[in-house]
């Protein structure tokens, strides 16, 4: 009996140590070093780059659940931190409009000069912006609009609509220059009830059919790795020929390629959206199916603290007549290849 | 407590209208032993109407004996990860608990073992990494339901939202690329014709299938979901099985890190997202009963296959998703209701009804 009990002692003994020493491992396994570059405007010959007033900024993103997001926050991080006359304030937004809302609302009893802001919705956090430009805080609002233009002083934001329109014009006419006449297209949209998502496939519809082409297959993905494949998985049984693909977004990207790899084609081209890092080392390469990437930045938030700065000095931009920062800019989508990928390596993210 | 016992008792005390005769011809497809074999006749006959449609909408794809069989293993593959949790997701529920948190053990697993330190292990490191954090994770939802006594509900709901946090915190946000040549070959290779990931699938869902039917402990599950007392007092001890419960299913989802990481090639915190619905639907349609007690690997096998069939399906005929997905919650209530008129008191009431008229 007792034999048996310092047998299961020992016993316990023993797996409680491996255990602690498996968590011990575990816990070493969680370091990520991995540099993570920021793309900044850069401060060269301008004469908005001298110091100014000081400017105190508020600043709003949503949690990052994708590269993209990510991006967005470290850029406009990187890009306070040149400047020596903006004092930055990040405030955490949580995890949906509600607590974006609260955080926000702390945000404006700071009395920050000027405020950045990608909403998470921009209809639901609308009321915050009216309630901000009526205190007399400007703000910027990032690529999610704002629907009533009483809510901002500047709105910044990328082009859904020209992002299809640039991947479709450019698969027509790389079709036409390999003389297919009628091609097989696919497509892998990002999370479908996302009006961004309705906006970019719309274009490329538009855009195909104006070269009297069309979609054969769009599958649906998350904008995450793992349903990228699944859905390029999905989409090459259902085409087993295909000419061209076009993919959202660069991160689900991954997945795409990893699909396509894993069923052994390479019969198409491929096209990418919003500009990864990645994904342009590898046009670059020229070696995968990936020929082409349609641009929809990040670094537009590196452009808007830029900005928000300019704004909460009343300074102007330099290139324009107007003695005050325009109201509104659409970022134009662009077509990243080959020959041109080196000009966009630093813009990635 | 399981069909198989219950089966004798039932078929002699049955409280039946008829003579010894009608009750010496009761036929096999009355007895109670064969409704769950039943049950998973009726899945299968359901694939079967799925490919049939998959012939009648396209078929010159279908038709074509090669693309046909490429198109089987693409559908297995498709299945594999999701059906490895499911296996584990059918042992938590038939042992009467639930596990909401296999998605984000899946995410968290990943990650983990996609990490530039873990990767600097090779591949043996990280599957290490992947099935340790899940084991651990599982270990603490155990241990907080058997010992804590929080509600199964309630602690892995806990586990979902935390464990999806701490992937989030690890990965800072990013996509993690995994740079392990080994790792991501899984994915690809096959081996005697047959793809890695569902010789994978494949050994989980016999070795589940051996440990529930062939098992002390298989049978010590249905016992434990079916009547937690009785259980304990035939001297089952309940709380350290429930835990061992929780762990399988966290190995489970350690595995299938491993298989969605070398499918993507990379992990995130937002992977494997919403798998706890799609193993728990799954599970359902497979006849698992979701008070505990019931429940057959084969069948939670066959509605994971249903599901990736419907996938697969849709996506070869270009319709939306949005579609899809009204479609998988249709046959969930239909399998769910079809469980509820049972097929025994359907026959009662049949042969009832002809001995009053």
């Amino acid at each position: 009996m007792t034999q048996r009990a310092r047998d299961l002692s020992r016993r316990r003994v023993l797996f409680g140590g491996a255990a602690l020493g498996a968590g011990a491992l575990l816990t070493a396994c969680t370091s990520n070093e991995e540099p993570n570059t920021a793309q900044t405007v850069a401060a060269g010959p301008n004469p908005n780059a001298s110091p100014g007033k000081k400017v105190v900024m508020g600043f709003s993103a949503p949690a990052a659940d994708h590269g993209w997001i990510a991006a967005i926050t470290n850029n406009a991080k990187a890009q306070a931190s040149q400047f020596s006359d903006v004092e930055f304030r990040a405030v955490a937004a949580g995890a949906n409009a509600a607590e974006q809302r609260a955080a926000l609302s702390t945000l404006i009893s700071q009395k920050p000069d000027v405020i950045v802001l990608l909403p998470y919705d921009g209809k639901e956090l609308n009321s915050f912006g009216l309630e901000a430009m009526r205190a007399n805080i400007p703000v910027v609002n990032l690529d999610r609009a704002f629907p009533d233009a009483l809510a901002y002083r500047l709105q910044i934001k990328g082009d859904n609509y020209g992002m299809g329109v640039a991947a479709g014009n450019y698969i027509a006419a790389q079709m036409k220059a390999k003389g297919v006449s009628s091609p097989v297209i696919g497509e892998i949209a990002g999370i479908d009830n996302l009006e961004l998502t309705q906006e970019r496939s719309k274009g490329f519809r538009d855009a195909l059919a104006a070269n009297s082409m069309r979609v054969a297959n769009r599958r649906a993905a998350e904008f995450t790795v793992d349903t990228g494949q699944r859905e390029a998985t999905l989409l090459l049984r259902a085409l087993p020929k295909m000419d061209a693909l076009w993919n959202h977004d660069d991160d689900q990207g991954i997945g795409v390629l990893a699909a396509i790899n894993q069923a052994n084609r390479k019969e198409f081209l491929m096209v990418g959206g919003a500009g990864a890092k990645a994904a342009i080392e590898a046009i670059k390469a020229d070696n995968s199916v990936l020929k082409a990437t349609v641009t929809y930045s990040p670094s537009m938030a590196s452009s808007a603290v830029s900005l928000a700065r300019l704004i909460g000095q009343g300074r102007k931009m330099s290139d324009l007549a107007e003695l005050q920062v325009p109201k509104e800019i659409i970022l134009a989508s662009e077509t990243i290849t080959k020959e041109n990928a080196d000009n966009y390596l630093p813009l990635g993210f | 407590m399981s069909d198989a016992t219950a089966a004798p008792t039932a078929a002699a005390a049955a409280p039946d209208g008829g003579t010894d005769a009608a009750l010496g011809k009761r036929s096999w497809w009355r007895d109670d032993a064969s409704e769950s074999v039943r049950r998973n006749l009726g899945l299968v006959g359901v694939l079967l109407v799925l490919i049939l449609i998959g012939f009648i909408t396209k078929p010159d794809l279908y038709g074509d004996p090669e693309w046909f069989a490429d198109n089987v293993f693409s559908i297995l593959k498709l299945a594999s990860a999701i059906g490895v949790v499911t296996v584990g997701m059918t042992f938590v529920i038939i042992g009467g608990g639930i596990d909401l948190s296999v998605g984000a053990i899946i995410a968290l697993a990943g990650v983990w073992c996609t990490t530039v330190a873990t990767q600097s292990y090779g591949a043996g490191g990280m599957i290490f990494a992947a099935v340790a954090v899940g084991v651990g994770v599982g270990l603490v939802n155990g241990v907080l339901i058997s010992y804590g006594r929080l509600v199964p509900f309630i602690a892995t709901l806990a586990m979902l939202v935390a464990a999806r946090g701490l992937a989030s915190q690890i990965s800072n946000q990013q996509t993690q690329v995994s740079r392990s040549v080994t790792i991501n070959r899984i994915a690809s290779e096959n081996l005697l014709g047959v793809p890695l990931l569902v010789w994978i699938f494949v050994l989980v869902v016999a070795a589940g299938w051996v440990l529930l039917n062939r098992t002390t402990f298989g049978r010590r599950t249905v016992a434990v979901g079916g009547n937690p007392e009785a259980a304990r007092l035939a001297g089952i001890n309940i709380k350290r099985h429930t835990v061992l419960l929780y762990v399988l299913s966290g190995l489970c989802c350690g595995i299938a890190a491993i298989m969605l990481t070398s499918q993507a090639t990379s992990a995130q915190a937002a992977m494997a997202n919403l798998y706890e619905l799609d193993a728990i639907a799954a599970a359902i349609i497979g006849g698992t009963l979701l008070s505990g007690g019931r429940g057959t690997i084969v069948g939670s096998l066959l509605g994971v296959l249903i599901f990736s069939t419907i996938t697969n399906l849709f996506a070869v005929n270009n319709l939306s998703t949005e579609a899809q997905n009204m479609i998988k919650g249709g046959i969930i209530v239909a399998a769910v209701l079809v469980q509820q008129v049972q097929f025994k008191s359907l026959s009662q009431f049949l042969r009832r009804n002809r001995a009053t008229t």
